[in-house]
């Protein structure tokens, strides 16, 4: 299983902190499992232009391959104008329309209020549906006062992503046998 | 259809197309080199021709993973080692190159082959050709637009005038050779939706719609939408030939067909395009409602007369060969093709 942990804001070192720890907790409960970290601040990338992911080049292509090549992403994302950053936006706008097919996908958010719990469920989850990924229904909200200087200090909040981990690495499990038995079943 | 060379009370016609991939056989582990598969076509093109197939077409494409780049140098070749089957590209290009030169590329394939001569028109559905050939992708759709337009109309006038906005205007321009009837079916390159057979409609050039998957029910939509905008651009539609393109196998049994035809498949998709072919889409194949025309010789038959009853279009072109399929196994299919398929085809289809 190949897990893409994918940090969606270019500024801004919450989500990332939360993100550390969730690729270290995937690291040492599932040793066996590629977990490989996307910080959206570390690359170039260009803005979606309708290309073919294949035809960009250089960080662009290589983020948009290595995300299309993912079994599931645990996206994080900070919370920018009640909605999720543009740089997360042109992620999915870099992908083809069904990108997210046969991925599991699951999300923690960091924000500043509790105003904004309710965005991924509205804003972030419509676009994962229709790019057909298989959504971890449950996602982790972070408020800015549980994480200080790149730390997390609620112990809750820790938790909360223990079992976003285990639901995503099971989740996708599942869905890799349902998916090789259906497989087999067609018999060519 | 007369102007277009289609004759529809011979029957619909059956077409071979190749995208001119040049990817290993999945099965077999190895990629024959770019030479032996450019030799291949040439003769798949004259197997095709003895069992009676209408049409030969080969693509171009610039990407890795692909032999056909000067497919007219290619079509050329195929005109010379055949005499009577149909040939053209699917597609040209149109986009990155001068009408002015592939025109007479074309008209030169067309007297080579003594007035079998087409061409399909596209403008790329990956774009790397962009940058290979020094064009802006900014310009996609306007280079498309104009360059078709000048090409129709190189075909249509022995002495051009036009200027625009890619291109030295031309004055008082005669482009030679021309074709031996005077001017060469060119069909318009159409992808998934509605919007683009709208295009093609109200211009009144014949429908070239390719399809990947899916229900016949989801292209009916641009057919019927073609035909519509031909009419409200005041052409006749009974007179606009309409070609779909796509997938095809067939060997003794159904899941015979899958099963030899979908690594090709699922492995030349990733290499091209980054991505496999979901294995569940390709199973439906053996529905009578899906456009995948892979399967026993018999269900092929019966999905392609149930896409001619919805469509009522005039041809239909088998892409056979994606992903290193072997030379024994394109034979097979031509065989199969040949002595079960086409005669069933064309005795259901033509005027009694």
């Amino acid at each position: 299983m190949n897990i893409v942990a994918l940090s969606g804001s270019n500024v801004g070192s919450k989500t990332r902190a939360a993100m550390d720890y969730t690729v270290n907790t995937v690291a040492q409960k599932y040793p066996e499992t590629g977990v490989t970290l996307i910080d959206l601040a570390d690359f170039e990338i260009q803005f979606s232009d309708g290309r073919h992911f294949l035809d960009y080049e250089g960080d662009t292509q290589y983020v948009a391959k290595t995300i299309v090549e993912a079994d599931a992403i645990i996206i994080g994302t900070p919370i920018f104008q009640a909605s999720i950053p543009a740089t997360l936006k042109n992620i999915f706008d870099l992908l083809p329309q069904d990108g997210l097919r046969d991925k599991v996908v699951s999300v923690l958010v960091t924000a500043g209020s509790l105003t904004h719990f309710l965005i991924v469920e509205q804003q972030l989850k419509p676009i994962l549906s229709y790019m057909k990924a298989q959504i971890v229904q449950d996602y982790v909200f972070i408020e800015e006062q549980n994480i200080h200087r790149k730390e997390i200090t609620n112990d809750d909040v820790s938790l909360r992503i223990d079992r976003l981990v285990e639901d995503t690495v099971g989740l996708t499990e599942t869905y890799m046998n349902m998916r090789k038995a259906q497989e087999e079943a067609y018999g060519f | 259809m007369e102007n277009y060379r289609i004759d529809p009370a011979k029957g619909m016609e059956f077409g071979i197309y190749t995208l001119g991939d040049h990817l290993p056989d999945p099965t077999a582990g190895e990629r024959i080199s770019a030479e032996q598969r450019i030799h291949e076509l040439i003769e798949l093109a004259q197997l095709a021709e003895e069992a009676g197939i209408d049409f030969f077409s080969v693509g171009e494409s610039h990407q890795e993973y692909f032999a056909t780049q000067a497919h007219a140098v290619i079509l050329s070749a195929i005109a010379q080692a055949t005499e009577k089957i149909k040939i053209s590209s699917s597609s040209t290009i149109i986009s990155t190159s001068d009408p002015v030169r592939v025109y007479e590329n074309f008209a030169t394939v067309d007297l080579i082959s003594q007035g079998r001569a087409e061409m399909v028109a596209g403008r790329a559905s990956r774009v790397g050709l962009f940058d290979l050939l020094g064009y802006d992708l900014r310009d996609y759709e306007e280079l498309y637009e104009e360059k078709f337009a000048l090409l129709l109309k190189i075909n249509e006038e022995e002495v051009v005038n036009w200027d625009g906005q890619f291109r030295a205007p031309m004055k008082n321009a005669k482009v030679l050779p021309r074709p031996q009837n005077g001017s060469l079916p060119i069909w318009r390159a159409v992808g998934g939706t509605p919007a683009s057979a709208i295009k093609a409609g109200h211009a009144g050039v014949p429908m070239y719609l390719a399809h990947l998957g899916g229900p016949v029910t989801s292209f009916k939509p641009s057919i019927d939408a073609y035909r519509e905008a031909a009419r409200q651009s005041g052409f006749d539609p009974t007179g606009l030939p309409i070609s779909t393109a796509g997938f095809f196998y067939t060997a003794e049994t159904t899941q015979q067909a899958q099963q030899e035809y979908y690594p090709h498949i699922n492995e030349g998709m990733k290499l091209t395009n980054g991505r496999g072919f979901p294995k569940q889409a390709f199973a439906q194949s053996d529905d009578l409602r899906t456009v995948i025309n892979v399967g026993s010789p018999q269900q092929v038959i019966e999905k392609i007369l149930y896409q001619h009853e919805q469509f009522g279009h005039q041809r239909f072109i088998a892409q056979m060969d994606f992903g290193g399929v072997s030379f024994d196994k394109l034979r097979k299919n031509i065989e199969l093709i040949g002595t079960e398929i086409l005669p069933a085809i064309k005795k259901y289809t033509a005027k009694q």
